[in-house]
């Protein structure tokens, strides 16, 4: 077992006997799921919006190479400066650059889960940049020097109270519970990171190929903010975020807000075509754009699991997981949480190591009933289990399969190992759920079903 | 009436053959009075889902082509499980894909019915002359619902019969965390979902959990006993026989 797997099952017995955190992502996901509800409804045919979004992405993904040329050249044409990053550090090393090239010393950010995945903050910080996230939820789990715990959702799984004890201690200053004078505080301290912030870092929700713009969707206002008031815009993202028409915004927008977050749209919804041009008023004198890579070609090169790449991040498949609801989003310690991080991870870093992931499921396939663009998130938690029992498989299991196969092909051995196991059960009442028992993980919680006396086979060889 | 007088062939799944036989007999019972031939070869244990899940194909298909092997020539295949019959159905053309046995298990796959939807959508049967005199909760197996789409055919069987009610409760098409070796890898995170599946039941104050798929049952079951709990499981089967 890895040593990722190890912390994994460790995590999760803890947060899995967390009766508060429990209740707590309950309450807050099963309002989600009414609003979400009442907002599929408003479709005309949700699951007809749902084909043709995912026959947009498969269009958008399977012509990547022509609709990123074209994304950049219209991105280009308007005097933004196109970036392309192969791996995380290459992404890195770019921003820092241009961070540093403008001299630089206070950036603010918008929500960008690129960002997380490439480790970006910690990059800026020790290059010597203070950089402040601006999402309010973003800002939250950034006081607290945690990783978000969802990827539209950062700080779902805190209460107010525990908000206001952290501006207390953090701020100086938390009036009250309410969430709105929360707000204010936060809003306060932001309003003047954003003044002095030389440098405005944002991710992207899409790219439009068509016009070459950059399409963002935000609740806050804060990603308008941190794009329009420092110089300099730099927005990454992830070389799937291509759609290849600005028309198919009137999809994936609603579509985007109604599985994200129940809502008819997001409040916000920004399309960014360049840098100031010559006349207009506002808006960044330089535009970056940094397009990464990071395995998502080797993705691209799977016909299996290319699909993956329609993602639009909108956590749909999280918010309905029996297994995240119940482990957190922290326990996986990886950047993409939920079936689509389990699915993702052990190709962004490495099968083995995060192999347990895919594992870690019923295979219940909620995830893939809500994924608005129709990732066949499920079964390809099944495909990487295959691809890491056929790349290295564990002598034990194996061997267990094949005895299983042995014995389940044989009519006599089969028989004897029932009649074993019913000679045999009372053996086990005694010890049961102890350490001597061998069906500990399943006995420590659970009864064990009893072995009939008379199988259905007995019977029915009986009754002829 | 559509499908008089079939023969029928019955996939017994390996635990229910070893743990729930009497569901298996009320299967035989059901389809029998309804006037079908009812074989069961003797010759098939498992589907070879245990293995498959884990990513063991190959040990997977050493049992399964057996399997292939026995149903090549039955006319209708009925499986007592949405899970194994989702695996019979669904995974094995994913299965058997590039092997010599590709063609027979798509050919197969065609073939195989969940026993509910077998007897409202095939058959078009939903009064079997059940009477079942207690209060009911019904739990859908995520691969019966999810890989087969079966949601209305049990809840037309239960609609039928005499003195039962059925209360439907909030998280019933919410995975109870069995799994297969799911639960048996990670018995904390299937544990818990296991915790919450059954608080939602026990909410609806049904005496019964019912369900087309018995290895679901088996883990709740088995949480319902550990914590002492009256409320009982049962398969639709068993109500479906209730004199």
């Amino acid at each position: 077992m890895s040593a990722f797997a190890t912390q994994f099952k460790e995590q999760a017995r803890v947060m899995t006997r967390d009766l508060r955190h429990r209740q707590l992502i309950r309450t807050a996901l099963r309002n989600y799921e009414i609003a979400r509800d009442k907002r599929k409804a408003a479709f005309q045919d949700w699951q007809a919006a749902r084909q043709a979004a995912a026959e947009t992405k498969w269009e958008a993904v399977n012509h990547l190479d022509q609709h990123l040329v074209e994304l950049a050249t219209k991105l280009e044409s308007r005097g933004t400066k196109v970036h392309w990053a192969g791996t995380g550090a290459q992404a890195r090393d770019i921003i820092v650059g241009i961070v540093r090239d403008r001299k630089a010393r206070s950036i603010i950010k918008s929500k960008a889960m690129t960002s997380e995945e490439i480790h970006l903050n910690e990059a800026l910080e020790q290059a010597g940049f203070t950089v402040v996230e601006s999402d309010l939820g973003e800002f939250i789990v950034q006081l607290r020097h945690e990783a978000p715990y969802h990827i539209v959702f950062p700080s779902m799984h805190l209460m107010r109270g525990e908000i206001r004890e952290l501006f207390q201690r953090e701020l100086g200053d938390a009036p009250s519970d309410n969430p709105e004078e929360l707000t204010m505080v936060a809003r306060r301290v932001m309003r003047q990171k954003y003044i002095a912030a030389d440098v405005g870092i944002t991710g992207a929700n899409f790219a439009i190929a068509e016009t070459g713009m950059i399409s963002i969707t935000e609740n806050e206002g804060n990603a308008r903010l941190t794009a329009a008031l420092p110089k300099t815009m730099i927005t990454l993202l992830g070389i799937e975020k291509i759609l290849p028409q600005l028309d198919d915004l009137a999809l994936f927008l609603p579509m985007l807000a109604t599985a994200g977050a129940g809502q008819p749209l997001t409040g916000y919804n920004t399309l960014y075509g360049g840098p100031r041009q010559p006349g207009e008023c506002d808006g960044p004198e330089e535009f970056h754009v940094v397009l990464l890579d990071n395995h998502r070609t080797v993705l691209l090169a799977d016909g299996e699991q290319r699909d993956t790449l329609h993602c639009i991040r909108c956590g749909a498949c999280l918010n309905v997981c029996p297994i995240f609801r119940n482990v957190g989003g922290h326990t996986y310690g990886t950047t993409y949480s939920g079936p689509i991080g389990s699915v993702l991870t052990p190709h962004l870093r490495g099968l083995q190591d995060w192999k347990h992931l895919s594992f870690a499921s019923s295979l219940c396939g909620a995830c893939t009933e809500a994924c608005p663009v129709k990732i066949d998130l499920h079964h390809h938690l099944l495909q990487n289990r295959r691809n890491a029992s056929e790349q290295k498989p564990s002598f034990f299991e194996r061997l267990a399969h094949r005895a299983f196969a042995v014995i389940a092909n044989s009519t006599a051995l089969w028989s004897i190992g029932k009649k074993l196991g019913w000679l045999f059960q009372p053996l086990q009442r005694p010890i049961k759920g102890t350490v001597l028992d061998p069906a500990r993980a399943w006995t420590k919680t659970r009864d064990l079903a009893p072995i009939a006396r008379e199988s259905f086979k007995d019977w029915w060889r009986k009754r002829k | 009436m559509r499908g008089q007088h079939m023969t029928v062939t019955l996939f017994i799944p390996c635990f229910i053959d070893a743990l729930y036989p009497h569901a298996g007999i009320s299967v035989v019972q059901i389809l029998e009075r309804l006037g079908h031939k009812v074989v069961c070869p003797a010759e098939i244990a498992c589907c070879g889902q245990p293995a498959f899940n884990s990513g063991y194909w190959a040990e997977s298909r050493a049992v399964a082509v057996k399997v292939l092997e026995y149903l090549k020539d039955a006319e209708t295949v009925v499986i007592v499980s949405g899970s194994c019959g989702a695996m019979v159905k669904n995974f094995y053309p994913q299965l058997f894909a590039n092997t010599p046995q590709a063609g027979l298990a798509r050919q197969v796959a065609t073939r195989v019915w969940e026993f509910s939807d077998f007897l409202v959508t095939k058959l078009g049967v939903t009064d079997l002359g059940a009477r079942f005199p207690a209060k009911v909760t019904f739990h859908d197996g995520c691969h019966g619902l999810r890989e087969l789409g079966i949601k209305k055919q049990p809840r037309a069987l239960l609609a039928k019969v005499r003195d039962l009610q059925l209360i439907e409760m909030t998280e019933a098409e919410t995975c109870c965390g069995f799994g297969g070796t799911f639960s048996a890898k990670f018995p904390a995170i299937s544990t818990a979902m296991g915790e919450v599946k059954c608080a939602s039941a026990i909410e609806t104050g049904a005496d019964y959990i019912v369900s087309n798929d018995l290895s679901c049952l088996m883990h709740q079951q088995g949480l319902l006993s550990r914590q002492g709990s009256k409320l009982k499981t049962i398969h639709l089967a068993e109500v479906l026989t209730g004199k």
